[in-house]
């Protein structure tokens, strides 16, 4: 919201600086995101009037001296300015001044002619048209005589102005106008409002067969009308060219500037159609017909259907409702009659309509944050009265209003005076209470503790009494007076992470031991990175949630797998040439709600590898490690069918017997896809893993029971065996482990294959270590273990003693 | 004998200077201390010794072995410490050359600053609760008073799933289905992801809050800058102050914005603070009646203060990130920077 200090000091009398009204605002609520000084880039610039003028003969400059008062009175100027004139008065930028955009300006010698600064335009001000009349006029700007010379230029042209440029809250629309932030100025300086001037008189001529209806009470609650006749179209006066220029608008002529005067003063969008464009004389507020359309001002054109509202005449559209006006009913040189408008639509219907056409004004923007009907008669009035004062018009006694019958007064409600003072937690005087509540227009009768108030038309934001006033209260005595205290009266509870998120935690914290660093990746991704890692038409994760209104398609599904995730930033990275590394990420995955159920939200754990050092037992060695910080052993079986993985490099992970999750090599057939250099080693060594978290989480050990360790040293015995190339490392250990209970572990030491063994064949020794129980083992009871492993690994799996 | 003696004597000094080696060690043992060493001789040689000089000549050969065998055990341990050392030159390693290892990874800047978050409200007593991401129009909007005409509903702001599933935009939400199995005394924090469609340089559509709700009897705006300014002084500096600024929320009223003094400068004015002397940091405000209605809590009895803090915001500010886009692009020259001291 930008508004002027100039046009804010119309309503109040402000004998504050910007600088200190800034902070006023500020502390009440209204945050200055930019304190604009006009002409805070001027300097040295002066009034100066030209006393001698001489023509330099073959050149197109003038030697002027010119008089700059206190500055010096014969400053000698060149200027190549063909207006120049002696006895004009124009701005001279001296010695040493500065200019809008940063330029400067120094004495220096034109042609060889010595001269003291320049003489400016008024572009060169930054002046235009509507700021100050004349400045946009070829050569140097003409000032009044009566201006005195040595004058700051800016004080001349109405270049000492500021414009705050305010961000108002979703909840205070009222003051998305000049006004509205001067009822607020008013208040918090303590000072009275000067309200504009909304009075006029009717002619008691009406314009014949005019009529107005509305057949979308529901979205236009109050719609006015009024005729206007004898229009004459012109230029608008000086001082409302100034204001809307300061606002950022162009002038365009008096009866469409008074709609924009109008709106960013009182805050209420308004239109004006050219009655005789109006076909049968007929407005009707209605609902669009599945395929009208619509021309706009900007010569747009619009399909609608039924969502949007638009403003008709007899037969067809002439204005998107609360958006913007009909090409077909638009104010022209030639109108002679017209119809004001000034309406309350129902907001959140133009903001569906602005965004599904993609079309938003100056008008929407604020029906879209809510328009109270108190504006609306007010803005109508206004622009009446405008009209008058401007003279461009004969107002008539055909005047409608259309209301779906909301009450014409704010809100009554009563309130406790200790209730507002609990809820800020100090103790704010009651008078001072009333005294701010009567600064922002609530009419307030207090009897003892309780209050009897009536909120002020425009606050449609105030409901409930009690927090509305201490908002407003505390917001004007100033949040300094609040003593911050430290829960004082709050029950003490414990706190803290439940076991779960603890657990989460410490399953994070060994990933991050094991190498892995923690990413955060989006929730949604695109099915083409599911279509990436070859998952199958029919695969349960092609059942993915759909986002309706995604930012792209890159981000339009809700992801049912983490590992597309984790492939995207391994490939990231390398192209960043960073070539190796460990990621995980523990974060939901989503799953259609089965018959109409809420869409489930399930943990998993995701992880990927890469880089030359990286093998599939290396990751390995990191899913255990996690399996064992939970007290968890994890098993393996061979992965052929995860599509993404490669068949022969690729395990489910096993606990208790129930698959909890896979990890394995990038398949070859995804390897090939991924857009990176081909020559890259680390390409080739890609391994991803993907874990249902609650499902291992299940298995996981609630509580550790401490079990007694044998006093006696355990035995080792290394056994070298040929089996045939088939038999697994995992079969010939369960196997050993099966067969005596003494074994508490197995380790695979040495793995050969050649000539000595034979074709088809391979040599695997192990490392047996035997654990004591309550007695040490004598060297004849591992030979009996022994005997009975060879025994069953020769029976089950045709192992020979190398 | 004395003669002989003394040339031994002169002998073996002569020999100890010479002796740098095992052998030579054996050498000087054999031709002293052997038993064909010159001292065995010596003691053969007192059979030739008048009877009664015997005594006092054997003396003279026995101090003179004392005196060998201090020599030599001197000798030894020299000869020990210069193996020692020479063994010690022979290992040593050059120790820039570079280590092996498996670098330990680290966990992600926004999951360490929610854990600092989180852990100076449990020591206050917070609660952690951790709702749904995928909401319905109930709890995200509604009953959190966010009237049905409310921008925030708009389909710019939310992403849509169904017409009543969405992604939720505020962890907000989690305040009620907390309120809903929980009464009163309440402490909670609701920390997690939110998504909204704005995506830009300062915008990512999937962020981080942290909700934080106090529900008691006699809970006031006090307590909330009270226990905000314990907060930012454990997170930030003992030093800084916060401020409370009038701001707006459909869920609290009187709603605030929360800024802190500029933690960077004193509140002298920097960069970091935009030469204010103060930085944003969160909102918050007095739960809005209506929202404890809505759960069933009587606004009569009980008052509650709320705040929402944005995790990414504290995060940039807590490790000097300038652009929200590095915490989601996982470079991992940015991931490995961030570990736990």
């Amino acid at each position: 919201m930008k508004v002027p200090f100039s046009w804010l000091k119309e309503y109040v009398d402000i004998q504050v600086t910007a600088e200190e009204l800034q902070e006023k605002l500020f502390s009440c609520g209204f945050e200055v995101e930019e304190l604009i000084h006009l002409g805070g880039e001027i300097s040295k610039v002066v009034v100066a009037e030209v006393t001698e003028c001489e023509k330099v003969e073959g050149t197109h400059l003038y030697i002027c001296q010119v008089n700059c008062g206190e500055y010096g009175e014969k400053i000698q100027i060149v200027t190549g300015a063909p207006n120049v004139y002696v006895g004009m008065h124009t701005p001279a930028a001296l010695d040493g001044a500065t200019l809008p955009g940063g330029v400067k300006i120094a004495a220096k010698p034109l042609k060889g002619i010595p001269s003291n600064g320049m003489m400016c335009s008024g572009e060169e001000l930054g002046l235009n048209e509507d700021l100050y009349p004349g400045a946009e006029e070829y050569g140097l700007l003409d000032l009044p005589a009566e201006t005195v010379p040595g004058t700051d230029i800016r004080d001349v042209v109405g270049l000492n102005d500021y414009i705050f440029d305010i961000s108002v809250t979703a909840n205070r629309p009222d003051c998305q106008s000049v006004l509205g932030i001067a009822r607020e100025v008013a208040a918090v300086l303590g000072c009275e409002l000067k309200m504009p001037a909304t009075d006029y008189t009717v002619s008691d001529v009406t314009v014949p067969d005019l009529e107005i209806r509305v057949d979308a009470p529901d979205l236009c609650p109050r719609y006015l009308g009024h005729a206007v006749r004898n229009i004459t179209v012109q230029e608008s006066p000086r001082w409302m060219r100034r204001n809307l220029a300061l606002c950022g608008l162009r002038s365009i002529s008096n009866v469409v500037d008074i709609t924009n005067y109008v709106l960013l003063e009182i805050g209420q969008p308004m239109h004006a159609f050219d009655m005789d464009q109006l076909q049968e004389r007929k407005i009707i507020v209605r609902r669009a017909k599945d395929g009208e359309k619509i021309q706009t001002l900007d010569e747009k054109e619009f399909t609608l259907n039924p969502e949007n509202l638009v403003i008709c005449d007899g037969n067809r559209p002439v204005a998107l409702a609360g958006i913007m006006g009909g090409l077909n009913s638009e104010i022209t040189e030639k109108t002679t009659q017209l119809l004001f408008e000034a309406a309350k639509f129902a907001r959140d219907n133009v903001r569906r309509t602005s965004r599904a056409l993609g079309q938003s004004s100056d008008s929407s923007a604020r029906f879209e944050k809510g328009i109270s009907e108190y504006t609306t008669e007010l803005g109508m009035a206004r622009a009446l009265h405008l009209i008058q004062e401007l003279k461009c018009g004969e107002i008539t006694a055909s005047a409608f209003d259309c209301s779906a019958g909301a009450p014409r007064e704010g809100k009554r409600f009563t309130a406790s005076l200790r209730r507002i003072n609990e809820i800020l937690g100090i103790e704010v005087p009651a008078e001072e209470v009333l005294k701010i509540l009567k600064r922002l227009n609530f009419e307030v009768i207090r009897d003892g503790d309780r209050l009897d108030v009536t909120a002020p038309r425009y606050r449609e934001d105030i409901e409930v009494g009690e927090p509305d006033l201490a908002e407003e209260v505390i917001r004007e005595y100033g949040y300094h007076h609040v003593v911050p205290t430290f829960l004082k009266s709050a029950t003490v509870t414990s706190g803290g992470k439940t076991p779960e998120q603890l657990r989460r935690d410490r399953v994070a914290r060994v990933m991050c031991a094991q190498g892995y660093n923690e990413v955060c990746t989006l929730s949604f991704y695109s099915e083409s990175d599911l279509d990436l890692l070859k998952i199958p038409e029919n695969a349960p994760e092609r059942n993915v949630l759909r986002i309706r209104n995604p930012i792209s398609v890159n981000l339009s599904v809700m992801r049912t797998l983490l590992a597309p995730s984790m492939l995207n930033i391994v490939v990231e990275n390398l192209k960043k040439g960073n070539h190796e590394g460990r990621i995980f990420e523990i974060s939901h995955v989503y799953l259609p709600g089965e018959n109409g159920q809420m869409p489930e939200e399930k943990l998993h754990l995701g992880f990927a590898a890469f880089g030359d050092e990286e093998d599939f037992f290396t990751v390995k060695g990191s899913v255990e490690a996690l399996g064992n910080v939970l007290g968890l052993r994890f098993a393996v079986e061979r992965a052929e069918d995860v599509s993404y993985l490669h068949p022969g490099i690729a395990a489910y992970i096993l606990c208790e017997g129930e698959r909890i999750g896979v990890f394995g090599k990038l398949a070859n057939e995804v390897t090939a896809e991924l857009k990176l250099h081909k020559d890259s080693k680390a390409n080739h060594k890609i391994f991803l893993g993907e874990i249902d978290y609650e499902r291992m989480i299940a298995h996981a050990a609630v509580s550790v029971r401490y079990q007694p360790v044998s006093a006696y040293p355990p035995v080792i015995r290394d056994l070298a065996l040929t089996v045939q190339e088939e038999t697994t490392c995992g079969a010939l250990m369960n196997e050993i482990i099966r067969a005596c209970p003494s074994v508490s572990q197995v380790e695979l030491f040495d793995l050969y294959r050649g000539e000595q063994i034979g074709e088809g064949k391979k040599s695997m020794a192990f490392k047996i270590t035997f654990m004591p129980g309550d007695k040490a083992l004598a060297p004849e009871d591992v030979d009996r273990f022994i005997k009975k492993i060879l025994g069953n690994l020769k029976f089950k799996l045709g192992a020979e003693i190398r | 004998m004395e003669q002989r003696i003394k040339a031994l004597r002169e002998q073996m000094e002569q020999q100890i200077a010479q002796v740098n080696s095992k052998e030579k060690m054996a050498n000087f043992w054999q031709s002293f201390l052997g038993k064909k060493g010159s001292i065995a001789e010596l003691m053969k040689g007192l059979g030739t010794v008048a009877k009664e000089d015997r005594p006092a000549m054997g003396k003279v050969i026995n101090d003179f072995k004392v005196q060998v065998e201090e020599q030599y055990n001197i000798l030894s341990e020299r000869m020990e410490q210069l193996e020692l050392q020479a063994r010690n030159r022979r290992e040593a390693v050059d120790i820039t050359m570079p280590a092996v290892r498996r670098p330990v990874g680290g966990l992600h800047p926004l999951t360490l600053v929610k854990n600092e978050i989180i852990n100076v409200f449990s020591g206050m007593g917070f609660d952690v609760f951790e709702g749904p991401e995928i909401e319905d129009d109930d709890h995200n909007f509604t009953r959190l008073n966010v009237p049905k005409d409310h921008p925030s509903r708009d389909m710019q702001d939310t992403f849509y799933l169904e017409d009543d599933l969405l992604l939720r935009t505020q962890t907000s939400g989690g305040q009620i289905r907390v309120m809903d199995r929980q009464k009163p005394p309440i402490k909670v924090l609701v920390p997690g992801r939110v998504f909204r469609s704005d995506s830009d340089a300062t915008h990512s559509p999937m962020f981080h809050q942290m909700e934080g709700l106090v529900v008691d009897k006699g809970i006031t705006l006090c307590d909330l800058q009270g226990m905000l300014d314990q907060f930012v002084q454990q997170l930030f500096d003992a030093d800084v102050r916060t401020r409370l600024r009038p701001s707006y929320f459909p869920f609290t009223e009187p709603s605030v914005e929360v800024d802190v003094s500029c933690f960077e400068c004193g509140g002298k004015g920097c960069s970091l603070c935009k030469h204010t002397g103060w930085i944003e940091v969160l909102g918050g405000g007095v739960v809005h009646p209506h929202v404890l209605e809505n759960c069933g809590i009587d606004p009569s009895v009980y008052s509650g203060i709320a705040f929402g803090i944005g995790i990414e915001r504290i995060t940039m500010l807590k490790y000097g990130i300038n652009n929200i886009g590095l915490l989601f692009e996982n470079d991992l020259r940015f991931l490995e920077q961030f570990k736990e001291a």
